[in-house]
C-alpha cells in the first residue's frame, strides 16, 4: 500500500480528532505505520477542527502538514456550503475521496460544493445515524464506516478494536454498529474522468 | 558649566531610589501598584509616604505579589492612567508572564528595576542576570549609571513610553546605585510636570465589516474594545511582527526625548544610545552597562598616563539594541573588550558580548572581541582586574587561540 | 473566514481584537436549536441568564427570544427552565 494521507474536517465536540485517533490506532494493531494529529483552532465546543492521518506500510519520516490529501472526511454538514467549499477540497487529489456527513444524495453534494468530477463523492446521513445508535451527535466513527465502504483500508475487525480502545464496553458496541450502518447506508457517485498522477 | 544655566535646580542628597521616587512624584503618575522586594523597597516606600502625606494625587496599590504589581499597573494603564511600578531580581521574575502582557497590548508602562542577582543561593547584591534575562520581552531597557541618571531616565522613560507605545525599563544597579547617597540636582516641579504634560491617549483605526472605526485605545465602556484575544497561527505571527517593528522604530523617539530633557535639565547624554569615553584614537575599548564604567573611565586615565592607546564605551539603551551604531563605533578598533555582568548558562558568553559579536560579524574590519563575565552577586571589580582584562585585549590579535570568553575576579 | 487577511502593517496596534463575535454566525454549528412552548412560559428570565453565548434577547417582560443565528444548541436553557417550555429540536 502506498502512503495515503487523509484529512478530516468538524467541529470541537464531533470528535475529529478522536476519530483520527481510532483510525490510527487501528491501522497500527493492523501491522501498518500511522499517524494522528490535530490542528487547533479555538478550542472551544463548535469551533471549526481539522485532523490528520498518515497510513503507510513503511515507517512514516514526514511531521509536516497535510496539503495534498488523498480522503477527506467533512464530519459535519454545516461545513458543505460553498464558502468553505475551497477549505475543504483544498489539495485533494484527483482520484481522491470526499466522505462527507449529509443526508443528502453525493451528486447533490458534489454540485453544492462545485466539487471536481475527479474525486468520488460518498454521503451518508451520519449524524441521524449517531443520534439513533449512539444516542449523541458524534458522527466520527459513523463515518469512519463511510471510509471503510469506500476504500477497504483496514479489515472492519481493527476498527472494532480501535473503537473499543477508545470507549470499551457498550458505548464502543454502539459506536461499531454506527459504523456498520454507515458501511451499508454509504451511498457514492463515482468519479467521471480520474487521471492517475 | 552648563549647569548654571538652569540654575533653578535644587541639589539634593538622594540615593539612586529616592532619586527614581522623586521623579515619579514630579512626573503627574495616577497609580503607582507595587511590591517592596530589596533592594528597590525604598522607591516604593518613598512613593506611598508622598501619597500618605498628601503630596502627590496619586493611586497607590499595595499588592499581594509582583505578578499582581505589574498587573495591576497594566490595567490601570490600559484605562487610561499614567502608571509605575517598581521591583528587582525575583520580583522581576515574578512578573514574568505579565512582562509579555504589558508590552505585546502596547501599554506604555515605566518600571524601575534596581539590578540585582537572582537566587539560588539568595544574594542581595547588584549583577545584571534579572534585567537581562527580560531582554526579550519586549520592554525598552535604559541602564543608568548614577542616581542623577536614575532621575533623569525616569522622568524622560514616560515620555518615550508614551510616544512609542511600549513599556520602558529604567534599571540602576542594586546598593550601587539604589543605596548610595549623592548629589541630585531636581529640576522644579513644574517644569517636570509640563515636559511630561498629561498622558495623551492615542486613537487606532479598527477595521471592521461595516467599516473603519476609530476608538481610543484604551478600556473605556463608551468604545468598547478587547486586550489581548485568543490569537492563534493566522494573526499571531504578524502581530508579533508589528510589534517587533515598532520595537525597531524607537530609536529616533529616544533621542528626541533625550534632546527636550537636554533643553530643560542640560543634560541630554548625547549621544545618547552609548557614550564614548577617549575613543577618538584608541586601538582597543572596553565596552559595558550601568556604573561599572565610571570605574572603567578611571582606569581608561590611567592607562592612557602609560600611554596605552585604550578606550571606553558605556552602553545606555540595551533595547532596542542598537546594532548599526554599534557597528559603526566599534569597527575602528582592533579589539573590543565586553564586561557582562551576568552570565547566560549554557551561551557561548553573556547576552552584551553575544549581541555585540553579533553585531560585528558584518563589520568589514571585524574587531576581535573578548568577553569579560564579572561581578555575580555583587562581587567588586577592583580597578587593577579592569586594568588586566586592558592590557589582555591589547595583545588578543597576536594570540588567535586566545580564549574568548574569561571571568572576571573569580577564584579558581 | 471570508475577510481578507490582514497584514501586519494594516492590523490595529495592541493585537485589540477587530472582529466582533456577533459577526460568527455561529448557528450553523447547532444540531438541535431551542423551540419556546410560549404558553408554559413564565417568563422568570432563566434561559436568558444562563445562556453561555448571550443568545437571547429578552426585554424584562415578554417570552425571551434565542437569537437561532447564535446559539451553538448546547441545550442549557432547556435544562434550566422550570416549567420545561423549551425543547430541543433538530436543526
Amino acid at each position: 500500500m502506498p502512503l495515503i494521507e487523509i484529512r478530516w474536517h468538524g467541529r470541537g465536540g464531533q470528535g475529529v480528532w478522536s476519530g483520527s485517533a481510532v483510525l490510527a490506532y487501528s491501522a497500527i494493531k493492523a501491522g501498518k505505520y500511522a499517524q494522528s494529529f490535530p490542528q487547533f483552532g479555538p478550542e472551544r465546543l463548535g469551533g471549526p477542527v481539522t485532523a490528520y492521518n498518515r497510513i503507510d506500510d513503511k515507517p512514516i519520516v514526514d511531521r509536516g502538514p497535510i496539503y495534498e490529501p488523498d480522503i477527506v472526511i467533512v464530519i459535519d454538514p454545516s461545513l458543505l456550503k460553498p464558502r468553505y467549499a475551497s477549505s475543504i477540497l483544498s489539495g485533494l487529489k484527483s482520484g481522491g475521496y470526499l466522505l462527507v456527513n449529509s443526508d443528502k444524495d453525493p451528486a447533490e453534494v458534489r454540485r453544492d460544493l462545485n466539487a471536481p468530477e475527479n474525486i468520488s463523492v460518498w454521503s451518508v446521513d451520519a449524524t441521524s445515524i449517531a443520534l439513533e445508535e449512539i444516542g449523541r451527535a458524534s458522527p466520527n466513527t459513523t463515518m469512519l464506516g463511510v471510509l471503510l465502504a469506500a476504500t477497504n483500508l483496514l479489515p472492519t475487525e481493527y476498527l472494532e478494536q480501535g473503537i473499543l480502545w477508545r470507549w470499551p464496553g457498550s458505548v464502543g458496541e454502539k459506536n461499531i454498529n454506527a459504523l456498520k450502518r454507515a458501511m451499508k447506508e454509504a451511498r457514492v457517485d463515482p468519479a467521471k474522468e480520474v487521471v492517475k498522477v | 558649566m552648563a549647569v548654571q544655566k538652569y540654575g533653578e535646580q535644587t541639589v539634593m542628597a538622594l540615593n539612586g531610589d529616592e532619586a527614581v521616587a522623586w521623579a515619579v512624584k514630579q512626573s503627574n503618575v495616577d497609580v503607582v501598584a507595587a511590591y517592596p522586594i530589596t533592594p528597590q523597597t525604598i522607591i516604593v516606600e518613598r512613593i506611598s509616604e508622598f501619597v500618605h502625606n498628601g503630596e502627590v494625587d496619586m493611586e497607590f496599590i499595595r499588592v499581594e505579589s509582583e505578578h499582581s504589581a505589574l498587573s495591576a499597573s497594566w490595567g490601570a494603564s490600559l484605562a487610561g492612567a499614567r502608571a509605575f511600578t517598581a521591583t528587582a531580581a525575583n520580583g522581576l521574575a515574578l512578573m514574568w508572564e505579565i512582562l509579555y502582557i504589558v508590552s505585546s497590548t502596547r501599554v506604555p508602562l515605566v518600571m524601575a528595576v534596581v539590578n540585582r542577582a537572582l537566587s539560588a543561593p539568595i544574594n542581595i547584591h547588584n549583577d545584571h542576570s534579572d534585567t537581562m534575562g527580560a531582554r526579550d520581552s519586549g520592554w525598552i531597557q535604559l541602564y543608568s549609571e548614577d542616581a542623577q541618571e536614575a532621575y533623569d531616565n525616569t522622568i524622560m522613560a514616560f515620555k518615550i513610553a508614551e510616544e512609542a507605545m511600549l513599556p520602558v525599563m529604567v534599571t540602576l544597579d542594586g546598593f550601587t546605585i539604589s543605596h548610595t547617597l549623592q548629589n541630585v540636582s531636581v529640576l522644579p516641579d513644574e517644569v517636570v510636570s509640563n515636559f511630561v504634560g498629561e498622558r495623551k491617549i492615542p486613537r487606532i483605526k479598527i477595521p471592521t465589516i461595516y467599516g473603519e472605526k476609530e476608538v481610543p485605545f484604551m478600556l473605556n465602556p463608551k468604545y468598547p474594545i478587547t486586550f489581548g484575544p485568543l490569537d492563534l497561527y493566522d494573526y499571531y505571527f504578524e502581530h508579533k511582527v508589528q510589534q517587533n517593528e515598532a520595537m525597531k522604530a524607537t530609536p529616533p523617539i529616544i533621542e528626541k526625548v533625550h534632546k527636550e530633557y537636554g533643553e530643560i535639565s542640560g543634560r541630554s547624554y548625547e549621544p545618547v544610545h552609548m557614550i564614548p569615553y577617549k575613543t577618538e584614537d584608541a586601538d582597543v575599548v572596553i565596552i559595558g552597562l550601568s556604573s561599572t564604567m565610571s570605574v572603567v573611565r578611571k582606569v581608561v586615565d590611567q592607562l592612557r598616563e602609560e600611554g596605552k592607546k585604550v578606550g571606553a564605551i558605556r552602553l545606555r539603551v540595551f533595547r532596542p539594541f542598537p546594532a548599526e551604531m554599534l557597528r559603526k563605533e566599534l569597527s575602528n578598533f582592533s579589539t573590543v573588550g565586553v564586561l557582562d555582568r551576568c552570565i547566560s548558562f549554557g551561551a557561548e558568553g553573556g547576552p552584551l558580548f553575544l549581541e555585540i559579536r553579533s553585531a560585528l560579524y558584518s563589520s568589514p574590519s571585524k574587531p576581535a572581541t573578548v568577553n569579560y563575565i564579572y561581578g555575580l552577586g555583587g562581587r567588586e571589580l577592583p580597578p587593577k582586574l579592569i586594568a588586566k582584562a586592558f592590557n589582555e585585549i591589547l595583545e588578543v590579535r597576536a594570540e588567535p587561540g586566545t580564549p574568548i570568553v574569561k571571568y572576571l575576579g573569580v577564584r579558581e | 473566514m471570508s475577510t481578507p487577511m490582514l497584514g501586519w502593517k494594516e492590523l490595529p496596534m495592541g493585537a485589540v481584537a477587530f472582529i466582533s463575535s456577533k459577526e460568527y454566525p455561529t448557528g450553523e454549528w447547532a444540531v438541535f436549536q431551542p423551540k419556546i412552548d410560549e404558553s408554559k412560559c413564565i417568563k422568570c428570565g432563566l434561559c436568558w441568564m444562563y445562556c453561555p453565548d448571550s443568545a437571547y434577547r429578552w426585554d424584562g417582560e415578554n417570552v425571551p427570544v434565542p437569537s437561532l443565528e447564535h446559539c451553538k444548541g448546547c441545550g442549557i436553557c432547556a435544562t434550566e427552565c422550570p416549567t420545561k417550555a423549551i425543547e430541543m429540536v433538530r436543526v
